[in-house]
């Protein structure tokens, strides 16, 4: 049953981000992104990371998609957008560097399989601590708000420089011919 | 019960595909949408290892890797209206104006 999900979520998830580069459309290629983001949701659900895959639906489908498509609509964008002359050689790199990736995974996976076995026997030696925090949702709220509680200040910080920015960006009389 | 290496090697061809997409495309916001598949293909592999390996930390990271990617579409969609607003196009190779 997990092995039939994963397969299902990950082809579903390979073909749209395929589509998402190859259709020629924006709206069509924004469209595939969403269909792809719910299924990562659903990869995550099965990994048990229950409270990531409602943020990705949250986040990604519901605000950054969102604003992508208020952009491509904004722009009403004509439809002569064609490939790079390169694409041969883009297709090709990329194939080259799945093929690196694929070997290098499978044969480290081969030599380094005990090490991640010790490992896990580790981390589930000192499950107790998260066990004691029942569900998936607790389990992240208390790593955030104490181990990585700096971190989590310097992303508030991250968002509050992008929202200046991007309203300094699209205010009138900035960038463009009016400004000079 | 599916081996991590799945995860890596699909985390991996999705991440290669953004990758393919930011060398063959032309119009910029596909370019940002391939940065986003980039970005999710790491998720999947932070995902993946949190749970084999019984940590919590990579969900953690997610959560700051889904922080940048909102910050950076905000940004990145501001960018090219305002690129928009002065050239009026959304093709990469007609935006030379720092090319030497």
């Amino acid at each position: 049953m997990a092995t039939l999900s994963f397969f299902y979520f990950g082809g579903v998830i390979v073909l749209t981000a395929v589509l998402v580069v190859a259709l020629r459309n924006p709206i069509y290629s924004v469209i595939a992104l969403l269909v792809m983001f719910f299924h990562v949701a659903g990869l995550f659900i099965t990994l048990h990371a229950e409270f990531l895959a409602v943020v990705q639906i949250i986040v990604y489908a519901g605000a950054i998609l969102v604003l992508y498509l208020f952009v491509v609509m904004l722009l009403n964008l004509k439809r002569d957008d064609s490939y790079q002359r390169q694409v041969w050689l883009g297709v090709s790199l990329g194939l080259l560097g799945l093929a690196e990736i694929v070997y290098v995974v499978l044969t480290a996976g081969r030599a380094t399989g005990p090490a991640i076995a010790r490992t896990t026997q580790v981390a589930a030696a000192g499950a107790p601590a998260a066990s004691v925090t029942p569900g998936n949702t607790e389990a992240v709220g208390m790593a955030l708000y104490t181990t990585y509680l700096f971190p989590f200040e310097v992303a508030s910080l991250i968002l509050l420089v992008a929202m200046i920015g991007a309203i300094l960006l699209v205010k009138k009389g900035i960038m463009g011919p009016e400004a000079r | 019960m599916v081996p991590l290496s799945y995860y890596m090697i699909l985390s991996a061809i999705v991440f290669l595909t953004g990758l393919v997409g930011v060398l063959i495309r032309r119009n910029i916001i596909i370019l940002l949408l391939s940065i986003e598949l980039m970005l999710n293909a790491t998720n999947i592999n932070f995902v993946a290892f949190s749970y084999y390996l019984n940590n919590i930390a990579g969900q953690v990271f997610v959560f700051f890797a889904l922080t940048v990617a909102a910050a950076e579409v905000a940004v990145g969609l501001a960018i090219i209206l305002a690129l928009y607003r002065g050239k009026a196009t959304v093709n990469v190779e007609d935006l030379n104006m720092m090319k030497w």
